[in-house]
């Protein structure tokens, strides 16, 4: 019972940073009409800049640095890509960031090349412990930060202008636009912040328990990815859900794979993408996705 | 004032949809636009609210200008700054936001808060159903309901000109009657209107000034309530087997010819 509550615990922390992912990727997607496969790079990029600064302009400034040239990598990618492609086709656009993905991808991995780099959480990496049950500080610290920076979000999304312009642009665009709401504008917002929560989600997944900066955060990345669409690729709650749907899954594979090992060991890391088939088996629009997604 | 001169609009380089339409919409006055599906009408609608492109669809001669401003080449939002502000045909009210919220986002345009809070009233005085609604959800509105909120949401922005598109569109008579009302009390707040219609009877009893186009040009135009009397508006329009002669005419016909009745 203790390793379950354990385990959940982990999952919900996990969840939580897959939810700020999913976010990001659920308003580009409302706002610009593009999957977007940039994010896998666009999380590496927060925690290797992260990482570089700290050593010379201290933890706290290179988290705020780390943070804005990430969200200024989004934005540079929307206006410069995205808004000159407005129209083209769902699949092409998809396409066009999965290439913008691999360029950025394969750069940070030269960059990166076979330095060791860690972010110096100032929580170090112990745990934090109520009774038997375990949480490493990190995963507590990630989970407060994601759960207000969710709820900030919502209530954005819910009563600022901007949160309005956007759910009004992406119910009916031209309708939007008729009504002096420029669409650019909001779709390149909807970059930054997005930018802003992977970099966030960045600096925490690069701590305790996984170890350090590596290509292999970008793989963290594409497992936000199942929690978007499960949840409905264009439900910002769905994000939430799928998220931490997500991550629990994830959190009890990795801690019950003793008893799964007839499934193979690192099952976990295919637990994400085994909940979203089997979601999407029952409800091809994700769990609170619209039936149609192609506006009219 | 918006004045539109010997425009052309084409879609795709090919389909002329507009061909050479010349008219005015003067300060203060409701202008209504009839015509039959592809005349040219939300074209011409296109044309005004910088929407065009959207459909791919150019502008290959002629201008647009409100005020002296050219209107050819500006996007929505400018035309919005420049008090140009169109209900889109079908209503198309945001369905999941609420009632406020759609008349938040019809405000988005306009800067000014005092202006903006001042519009608010004004749209709930003039709908006060829209008040009692204010969180419900658009979509559960009823048609006519929809309607109001549509307008409610472009006076929020403070149009100097309403453009409208089709305002009686599925609605049953009694609220078209009521539409009708509503224009002409927007109108006489101070917010000149151009009404594109099909409804010729509501449009003719509420406009100054009209213009018929036939497909992509302007068959007929002058003043609303001698063209309700004419024989060809009577007969296409307004459903009346008209008995009186072409000579009856009062008014001006462009292009001289006569209108032709359309199938569909």
């Amino acid at each position: 019972m203790t390793q379950f509550l354990s385990l959940l615990l982990n999952g919900i922390s996990l969840g939580a940073l897959y939810a700020l992912i999913a976010l990001g990727f659920v308003i580009i997607f409302k706002s610009s009409e593009v999957v977007s496969f940039t994010h896998g790079s666009l999380l590496l990029l927060g925690a290797y800049s992260i990482a570089r600064l700290s050593d010379s302009i201290g933890f706290l400034p290179a988290v705020v640095v780390g943070i804005l040239i990430t969200a200024l990598a989004a934005f540079v990618i929307e206006r410069l890509i995205i808004n000159r492609l407005r129209g083209a086709a769902v699949i092409s656009l998809a396409i066009v960031t999965i290439g913008v993905d691999i360029i950025i991808l394969t750069e940070l991995i030269r960059q990166i090349g076979s330095d060791i780099l860690n972010v110096p959480h100032p929580w170090g990496g112990e745990s934090f412990r109520v009774g038997s049950i375990g949480l490493s500080q990190n995963r507590l610290i990630a989970f407060v930060v994601a759960a207000v920076l969710i709820a900030a979000f919502f209530a954005a999304f819910k009563y600022s202008s901007w949160g309005i312009a956007m759910r009004a642009s992406a119910e009916d665009g031209e309708t939007a636009a008729l009504m002096g709401i420029r669409q650019g504008r909001v779709s390149a917002l909807a970059w930054v912040v997005a930018g802003v929560l992977a970099a966030v989600a960045a600096l925490f997944l690069v701590g305790s328990p996984t170890p350090g900066v590596s290509p292999t955060a970008y793989a963290v990345a594409l497992r936000a990815f199942p929690a978007a669409i499960l949840g409905g690729l264009d439900s910002t709650g769905g994000a939430l859900v799928g998220g931490l749907l997500i991550g629990i899954a994830e959190a009890m594979a990795a801690g019950y794979q003793d008893q799964l090992l007839f499934l193979g060991r690192g099952f976990s890391a295919v637990v994400p993408f085994i909940v979203m088939i089997a979601v999407l088996m029952f409800r091809p629009s994700g769990l609170f996705g619209t039936k149609e997604l192609t506006r009219v | 004032m918006l004045s539109i001169d010997a425009l052309h609009v084409t879609y795709g380089g090919a389909v002329q949809a507009v061909r050479g339409v010349s008219m005015e919409v003067p300060d203060g006055k409701v202008v209504a636009v009839l015509g039959s599906n592809g005349a040219g009408k939300t074209t011409l609608l296109r044309t005004i609210s910088g929407t065009l492109r959207l459909h791919r669809g150019k502008v290959e001669s002629g201008s647009v200008t409100f005020d002296g401003a050219d209107l050819v080449s500006r996007d929505p939002a400018q035309a919005v700054r420049l008090g140009l502000v169109q209900v889109p045909e079908g209503r198309r009210i945001f369905g999941r936001l609420t009632v406020e919220e759609n008349l938040r986002a019809g405000g988005m345009g306009n800067r000014d808060k005092a202006a903006k809070s001042k519009a608010q009233d004004r749209v709930y005085d003039m709908f006060p159903v829209l008040k009692e609604r204010s969180s419900q959800r658009g979509a559960l509105l009823s048609g006519g309901e929809q309607q109001m909120l549509a307008i409610g949401r472009a006076l929020m922005a403070s149009p100097k000109l309403l453009l409208l598109d089709e305002p009686s569109l599925g609605l049953a008579p009694r609220i078209i009657g009521q539409i009708g009302e509503v224009i002409a009390e927007i109108n006489r707040q101070g917010t000149s209107v151009l009404l594109v219609e099909q409804n010729a009877t509501m449009a003719l009893g509420v406009a100054d000034l009209a213009y018929v186009l036939d497909v992509g040009e302007v068959s007929l135009s002058g003043d609303a309530r001698q063209l309700s009397q004419t024989d060809e508006v009577q007969r296409l329009y307004l459903g009346h087997d008209g008995g009186g002669e072409a000579g009856e005419r009062r008014v001006r016909v462009p292009s001289g010819k006569k209108l032709s009745r359309w199938t569909a």
